[in-house]
């Protein structure tokens, strides 16, 4: 009786200490909202393409790739942000990048690329915003990595920095795909 | 001080009518074909949530991803879709974070009963310490602290 006096307020004070511990541990991703697209397959689409709107960008022409598929535009400061980064991932050749212009203006995004550099393999064009909506977008830039499959391995929101490369995106390819090999693309 | 009371009451009630008139004026107004889909579409979009805002409601939000996603519930209910299936279709992309009211599933069980078990144990404790008192006071009236307090 006496005992239970103790550990009952004991146990308490554990498993508050441990609630309380998840929830601090998981405090800077707490404005990160899980995908429930992550293990399923991507999106299926066909867009007109940024560079030349007569040709279409779509998930059929991407399949037994691997591929990011980076959400941007460039009324958004965070992408300008990455930019840099998002050359940086196309010089190594590890991957291709799939741009999708997301609610932009076309001469905008193309005089933007032009002087900026433009990293990506192929752009598709958002114009209304639908195409963000399947893929479960609310900001960006987020960045999903697709399988030669088709099915989204991982979702990065934010910025993508040289910390996040490493340790988030570089383990979950294949081999960590020496630049060599995938420079064909 | 019945006309300082009458002022305050009268400021108030300015500052929530300000209050609710922005709120009304950030959405443009979208009227569906018939009242029936008006009010299903009504209905929805109270019960989805903004992503970007977190708090506010698909129908209370000005931001720009929310005009597209109430536009992309208005498609799919002219379409002829049923509620529950645009319901699904808001989940399978933004997860169970996008209901206002979450469904009690297996992943969303300890949501639902935490507040239940947290109430359980405080009744518990509650229960347990009357009980204790009152054979104190029962047992040796001298020397309960209340008493003599």
């Amino acid at each position: 009786m006496s005992r239970a006096r103790f550990i009952i307020p004991l146990a308490v004070f554990a498993l508050l200490v441990v609630v309380l511990g998840i929830g601090i541990k998981q405090s800077p991703d707490k404005d990160l909202i899980p995908s429930p697209l992550i293990g399923k397959p991507a999106p299926d689409f066909s867009l007109p393409s940024l560079t030349d709107p007569s040709q279409r960008v779509s998930s059929a022409q991407l399949r037994g790739h691997w591929y990011l598929f980076n959400v941007w535009g460039t009324w958004c400061g965070s992408c300008r942000m990455e930019h840099d980064m998002l050359l940086k991932i196309k010089e190594s050749g590890v991957i291709p990048l799939v741009g999708l212009d997301w609610k932009d203006d076309r001469s905008d995004a193309l005089s933007f690329l032009k002087d900026a550099g433009d990293p990506y393999q192929s752009i598709a064009v958002d114009h209304d915003g639908s195409e963000a909506i399947m893929w479960g977008v609310y900001g960006a830039p987020e960045t999903f990595l697709v399988n030669p499959q088709g099915i989204v391995v991982y979702k990065f929101i934010g910025p993508i920095t040289d910390q996040a490369w490493q340790e988030q995106f570089l383990p979950r390819l294949p081999l960590s795909a020496p630049p060599s090999t995938a420079s064909s693309s | 001080m019945r006309s300082r009371t009458g002022s305050f009451f009268i400021a108030a009630l300015m500052g929530s009518l300000l209050l609710v008139s922005s709120g009304a004026y950030a959405i443009a107004p979208e009227q569906m074909p018939t009242p029936q889909l008006e009010a299903r579409y009504l209905a929805l979009i109270h019960g989805f949530r903004c992503m970007q805002c977190q708090d506010e409601s698909l129908a209370d939000s000005p931001v720009n991803l929310a005009a597209d996603m109430r536009r992309e519930v208005r498609d799919m209910l002219l379409a002829g879709k049923t509620d529950q299936q645009i319901r699904d279709f808001m989940v399978s992309r933004y997860g169970y974070f996008i209901l206002f009211k979450p469904p009690f599933v297996l992943k969303t069980a300890w949501l639902w009963l935490t507040p239940g078990v947290l109430l359980l144990v405080g009744v518990i404790v509650a229960v347990r310490v009357i009980r204790q008192r009152a054979t104190l006071v029962a047992t040796d009236p001298e020397d309960n602290d209340l008493t003599d307090a």
